[in-house]
């Protein structure tokens, strides 16, 4: 459904909507011809599914809209089973057509989406009958083909679902593909996986529909069918806006932090972003990578507990503020002690000053003893804070930061760690997150290695000295294998971490 | 406590009738045999998967660690309630089993099988309800995680008040005459099945006063609320199965699984990420604790109280979730200041500046992905009382409390704390609100309003 670009359609989209919607005409033609089409039967369902469609969009009395409910099918399935293939699509035009458009151009999508759903009707009906679910159409009574028997029908039923989802998904990876120049057969395959299962459910629903309309208890029992399946739909929904809620949550303690700390904007962000193309690159996925993930954004939490006057402070700390700076990572973890989902990525906020050789704080951990989360936000906060601007310092382009990062991994950071990011930067590019009033955020397309590329140019500048003065946790403890401490406001005052 | 003896003869009466129509439907069945074993097992084995499939929410609590496990205990006796604990988890806490209802439900409304007449009486339904509840719920067991015996009770006595209502009406052929088998006997079954739902309400609305103790009107006003959801569905899938396999046989029964089993997986990812999303507020709440704005512990405090005198004036589960939250985020308006409030007693400062601290917490509540209700009521704390929304009232009161008890300028204890509030409900405090309070303190003593830190 989400198949089409924002705006701006290029001629081979174009295409590819005419080309759909000759095919749902072509498609839909011959139920005008046959004069056994059961017309009553059509609309009846045409409407329910039209219904199902408009329940989905206006708002539920003194609720919000269910978002993200996906596409309702048991009714059109049903249609399937119930009637001739080129009935069936007919069924699906109008509901198509009233389906929810978030983007635009609205119209085209609209009219894409029934060509598109009028399409998978009819591929599913042809399939439901040449598997032997509808009886030939010479004997087919009017209104309704008969039904096979349990357990018979169910074959015929799942494939049919099958298929429907096949040719959506089909139909919807081929105008990505003349949108987007993707291949087709990648642009086809990740949707394909995903919604074949819940396509298999539909179908089974919409088989159960069509059997009780056919028995004698007749509509009002097939629209019972209905009940559970919308109210599937709605608790998935629902799950989906409380993940939508905790997500703010956790943005909105990051927003807390740089309402004290005005030059560390969008920093939480997109240290979480880099975090989780470390890990990824290191093959966490799933739970752990989310983890990382939001152990990457939560990182400087604990400077909430950091008096204002201190973050905001231009000009030198003594070392009296600068330890009282210093308990960050200790108040962080305290704060996200009871998030209880983090797991061992609390040990990141906790830790992600220390450094590999034992200079960093709170515990001067040397090495392993360093836990891998931590290390992976060790270098995602490094790499940010070197690349974007501070009070301190200016923003440094993507491929020195990176240099300076290899220059110094072995005594700061894990050297894997840093390989990783120089890895996947170069494969899929440095695209930050964009905030409000951010306006020098670097972006890099993806390409050849840019850690490698600016290799020549980044061991040339001078080590030390500015080069160095926008890394992390610099702070009152001797570096070890760096060059004389920069010039100027120390880096760790205002929002070096 | 109000009737503090009869909530307890509620539960054992239940947990009696239950335990007498199983024995009842038992010596029945040994008796008799099983009629139709085929449908009785095909019945049981839907009922027993439902039952496997099942995750109380109990256990993700004993999972996390015994802190939380004390923190859920249900007999915490007047909701104290842990931030984390209670609430709207609980349309998982109601039905934890959907698929294992509604089977039981199916096998009670089950008429012909295939269009053959089938002949099992209540007693047997009885019998199979019970023994594949059992079955299903034994490897939970065996895991430690024995489910609430009140649960099991409540199906028992719902299913049998389904089965009395329409097994003797079909056995005797009265329903074949009176509606036959056509669209009416649909709306007869739905008609039974909402009988059925509110019989269920009632009965878990008395469970649940019995044992928390909280008034019984909301209680069973959320009851009704949450059959609305699940529930309905769970009726639905019992009509569409008994009518399924009416027409189709037993097949019916597996091919309208999935919806429930999503719905069922849906609630468990919402309650899990329910919990955590309660302790990040929580933990939101905690950071101006940690940054020394006020005094450890304070916004749990006053999350709980203000909990229990809102469950005390009969605010329902939406409400009392709304009010926790804010309650946990009323202080998060400090962050924006430059430097701490002295102890964090925004009771004591001038009426103008609580408030701009207040509205500077709207902002950052709102951001927080929180209804909207709550930022309304983090804004508005610092109103008086004629101009607040109700749950504000609460807020604003219980914090008041909360700053007078703990001050170093007030070292009266709960009464002179007391006192001062109601010296205020001239304009700034709801005198209801402060009655309630010390309702509450009085009945719970000032070491039951700690709760336990979730997580």
């Amino acid at each position: 459904m989400r198949g089409l670009p924002p705006a701006g359609l290029p001629c081979p989209v174009w295409a590819v909507v005419f080309c759909a919607v000759l095919a749902a005409l072509a498609c839909t033609a011959p139920a005008f011809a046959d004069s056994r089409t059961p017309w009553p039967a059509v609309a009846l369902l045409a409407v329910l599914y039209l219904g199902c469609e408009l329940v989905r969009i206006c708002p539920l009395p003194g609720k919000r809209v269910p978002e993200g409910i996906g596409s309702f099918f048991p009714v059109l399935l049903a249609a399937v089973f119930l009637l001739p293939p080129a009935a069936a699509a007919l069924v699906a035009l109008p509901g198509g057509f009233a389906q929810a458009v978030v983007r635009r151009p609205a119209g085209v999508r609209r009219v894409w989406h029934a060509a598109q759903q009028a399409l998978a009707a009819g591929a599913a009906g042809w399939t439901f009958g040449l598997l032997g679910g509808a009886a030939p159409p010479g004997s087919a009574p009017v209104p309704f083909a008969e039904l096979p028997h349990f357990p018979y029908a169910l074959l015929p039923a799942v494939a049919a679902a099958a298929a429907f989802c096949c040719v959506l998904t089909g139909l919807d990876a081929g105008v990505l593909a003349a949108a987007e120049r993707r291949p087709l057969r990648t642009a086809w395959r990740g949707p394909l996986g995903r919604s074949l299962a819940p396509h298999c459910v539909h179908g089974l629903a919409g088989l159960m529909m069509a059997v009780l309309w056919r028995s004698p208890y007749g509509l009002p029992a097939a629209l019972l069918v209905l009940l559970p399946m919308y109210i599937s739909c709605w608790v998935f929904a629902r799950y989906h806006r409380e993940r939508a809620a905790h997500q703010a949550t956790i943005r909105a303690l990051v927003q807390a932090v740089e309402l004290k700390d005005r030059y560390t904007r969008g920093h939480g962000e997109r240290v979480g972003q880099a975090s989780a193309m470390i890990a990824r690159e290191l093959g966490m996925d799933g739970d752990r990578l989310e983890v990382v993930r939001i152990a990457g954004i939560l990182h400087d939490v604990g400077k909430l507990g950091v008096p204002t006057r201190l973050l905001r402070k231009d000009g030198p700390l003594t070392p009296q503020e600068r330890r009282i700076i210093e308990l960050h990572p200790e108040y962080g973890h305290e704060m996200v002690r009871g998030i209880g989902f983090l797991g061992e990525a609390r040990s990141a906020i906790l830790h992600h000053h220390e450094r590999v050789d034992g200079s960093g704080y709170p515990y001067g951990l040397t090495g392993e003893q360093i836990p891998v989360p931590a290390r992976v936000v060790a270098v995602a906060d490094a790499f940010d804070a070197m690349t974007s601007t501070r009070s301190y310092s200016r923003a440094r382009p993507v491929p020195v930061a990176l240099a300076e990062l290899e220059r110094c991994a072995g005594a700061h950071f894990d050297p894997v760690m840093v390989r990783a990011l120089v890895e996947a930067i170069g494969r899929d590019g440095w695209h930050p997150v964009v905030t409000a009033d951010e306006d020098e955020l670097q972006v890099i397309p993806a390409g050849p290695a840019p850690g490698r590329a600016a290799a020549p140019a980044a061991a040339a500048p001078d080590p030390g000295g500015p080069a160095l003065s926008g890394l992390p946790a610099q702070g009152a403890r001797t570096r070890v294998r760096t060059a004389e401490p920069p010039k100027g406001p120390e880096p760790d005052g205002g929002g070096g971490t | 406590m109000r009737g503090a003896v009869a909530p307890a003869a509620v539960v054992w009466g239940v947990r009696g009738a239950a335990v007498l129509l199983t024995l009842a439907g038992l010596g029945h069945t040994l008796w008799n045999g099983l009629v139709e074993p085929g449908t009785a097992l095909a019945f049981g084995a839907l009922i027993a998967c439902g039952e496997l499939a099942r995750r109380d929410t109990r256990d993700a609590r004993h999972a996390r660690g015994p802190r939380d496990a004390r923190a859920g205990d249900p007999r915490d006796p007047w909701g104290t309630r842990d931030p984390a604990a209670a609430a709207p988890g609980a349309a998982d806490d109601r039905q934890p089993a959907p698929l294992a209802s509604a089977g039981a439900l199916a096998y009670a409304l089950l008429g012909p099988d295939a269009a053959e007449p089938t002949h099992h009486g209540v007693l047997q339904i009885v019998t199979v309800v019970v023994a594949a509840a059992l079955a299903g719920i034994v490897p939970h067991i065996a895991r430690g995680r024995a489910p609430a015996a009140d649960h099991l009770a409540r199906r028992v006595l719902t299913v049998a008040f389904a089965a009395v209502c329409f097994q003797p009406l079909y056995n005797s052929g009265r329903l074949e005459d009176g509606i036959g088998q056509g669209p009416y006997l649909v709306l007869f079954l739905l008609l039974l099945l909402g009988l059925t739902a509110l019989c269920d309400a009632v009965l878990a609305a008395a469970l649940a006063r019995a044992r928390t103790g909280w008034p019984y009107g909301p209680l069973l006003r959320d009851e009704l609320r949450a059959q609305l959801g699940i529930g309905s569905a769970i009726c639905a899938t019992g009509v569409v199965m008994a009518l399924g396999v009416a027409v189709a046989g037993l097949w019916a029964l597996p091919v309208f699984c999935p919806p429930l089993l999503l719905t069922q997986l849906s609630f468990h990812r919402i309650t899990a990420i329910r919990t955590t999303y309660r302790q990040t507020i929580t933990s939101l709440a905690r950071a101006t604790e940690i940054a020394g704005y006020t005094r450890p512990g304070h916004s749990r405090r006053v999350a709980a109280l203000s909990c229990a005198v809102g469950r005390e004036l009969g605010l329902s589960e939406r409400e009392l979730t709304v009010l926790e939250y804010a309650a946990l985020m009323h202080d998060i308006g400090q962050l924006s200041l430059v430097d701490p409030v002295r102890a964090g007693a925004t009771a004591g400062l001038p009426a103008a500046e609580a408030r701009r601290i207040a509205a500077l917490g709207g902002e950052v509540a709102r951001q927080t992905g929180v209804p909207a209700e709550v930022a309304v009521i983090v804004e508005r704390q610092a109103d008086p009382y004629r101009e607040q929304p109700v749950l504000a009232r609460i807020v604003r009161a219980v914090n008041a409390y909360e700053d007078l008890l703990g001050g170093p300028r007030h070292p009266g204890g709960p009464l002179a704390a007391l006192e001062q509030l109601r010296l205020g409900t001239g304009r700034d405090y709801q005198p209801e609100v402060v009655e309630c309070l010390a309702r509450v303190l009085a009945r719970g003593g000032r070491d039951r309003v700690v709760p336990v830190p979730p997580g």
